[in-house]
This record gives structure tokens, sequence and C-alpha cells, in this order.
């Protein structure tokens, strides 16, 4: 094998390694728009988000912060319902009995909907669970919290809301 | 030389394919109670215990105690 020919075997067999590693499409930051929700077949009955803000939240009934995180998400569903806020819960639970068992024991008044594709998570790609995305009422993403640690991020949540409610038209 | 940098890339790229991150949605499984290591606490005594005799020179995890299993 010349030389040439070396060089462009090992060439070839490094893009290939590197393709090997790539990932899909970049998910959406912050600035970017929320994937329409309608569009990933997720279970459930999505209630109307348009001129709301929206609390997107991703959670699984395996997954402890998640479940310390549900009380606190009726309680702002609960305070802020009227002036504009709309929280949807996507559940990423392989089965709907998990889900529907957890709900049965923590019942809860705003919007749970199942991923049950995968297809909204994957698009979003979130770093952690839970993991909730605060939405503007021009359907922006503007805040996305990683974990939940309690009060901390329930102060933080309630000022973002806040924020957000009061640009609303 | 060229057959050893054709079959070391060959390995490499067979390797790659094999690398995969879960997801952090799709943990479920693992975080099963049945998928952690301390679910069975008089099966992890009896491991401790036989890791302790047998490689605790200067005191196991924590117990005291030399390594001659006598406990």
């Amino acid at each position: 094998m010349s030389s040439k020919n070396r060089e462009s075997l090992i060439m070839q067999a490094l893009i290939c390694f590197g393709l090997s590693f790539s990932t899909a499409a970049a998910p959406p930051q912050v600035g970017d728009p929320l994937p329409i929700l309608s569009n990933h077949r997720l279970e459930g009955t999505l209630p109307s988000t348009t001129g709301k803000v929206v609390l997107v939240d991703f959670w699984a009934s395996w997954c402890g912060p998640c479940r310390k995180a549900f009380p606190e998400l009726e309680t702002l569903h609960q305070t802020y319902r009227a002036k504009g806020l709309v929280v949807i819960g996507v559940s990423v639970d392989d089965k709907k009995s998990d889900m529907d068992k957890f709900l049965a024991s923590h019942p809860v008044h705003f919007s749970v909907v199942r991923d049950a594709g995968k297809s909204l998570v994957g698009k979003l790609q979130p770093t952690t669970m839970p993991t909730s995305y605060l939405v503007d009422h021009q359907g922006n993403i503007r805040f996305v919290h990683q974990g939940f640690r309690g009060e901390k991020s329930v102060e933080e949540l309630t000022q973002e809301i806040e924020t957000l409610l009061k640009e609303l038209p | 030389m060229n057959a050893f940098i054709k079959w070391t890339l060959f390995a490499l790229l067979l390797s790659a394919g094999g690398c995969a991150t879960v997801p952090p949605w799709e943990r479920g499984i693992t975080a099963r109670f049945s998928m952690r290591p301390d679910r069975d606490p008089l099966s992890e005594m009896m491991y401790e215990h036989i890791y302790f005799t047998r490689e605790a020179a200067s005191g196991g995890r924590g117990i005291g105690g030399g390594g001659c299993g006598c406990n």
C-alpha cells in the first residue's frame, strides 16, 4: 500500500469514527420556540396554550425528585392558573400503569400527558430528570430548570413565572 | 505495519459502535430497587464479611480488626 493510499484509508477511518459519535440535531435552547406539543402524539389531553405562560415538566414515577416536585407544581398551578399559567406534566414512564398508579396516589389538577413514543423528550433532550421548561406567551423557551432542589427551585420557578406573567398582553 | 494500522483502525471502529449513553428519561429500569447493589441486607452483610476477611489488612471497610478472618 502506498503512503497516499494509507493516508486516505486513515482519513476515511477517522471520519467514520467521528461520525459514529455524532448525535441527532441539537435540542432547542433558551430563546428557541418550544416544539409544537400536538405534533408528538402525546397520550392524554393537551390544554390550550395559546397566549399563555406554559410550564412543561418532564417527570417519571421512578424518579424521586420528580415525585417531590409534583405537589409544588400543583401549588403553582393552583396559584397562577387564573393569571395565565398552564402547567403540563409530561410523563416518560414506559408503562401507562406506572403513571396511573402514581397519579392515583398523588392526584393533581394540572394536565398530565404521557410521551409514550419518547418523541417530545427525544426532541428536547433534557439532561436530567425532572426538567422543566418555562415558555412565554409567544411560545419561546425562556427558562429551563434541571432537577428539583426543593425550596430553591420553587422560589426560582415562582419568580420566573411572575416575570413571564407580567409580559402577558 | 500496514496490516497493523488497518486492524487497529478496524478494532477502533468496532469498539466505537459499542459506546452508548442511556439518556436520563430511559433510566426507569436502572432506577428499580432490584438494580441496587445493597437491595439484600443479608447478602450485603455476607459479601462485606468475605471482603473484610480477605482484603482487610488495614481494617477493612471501617471495621476494626485485622485480616485474619477470625470473625
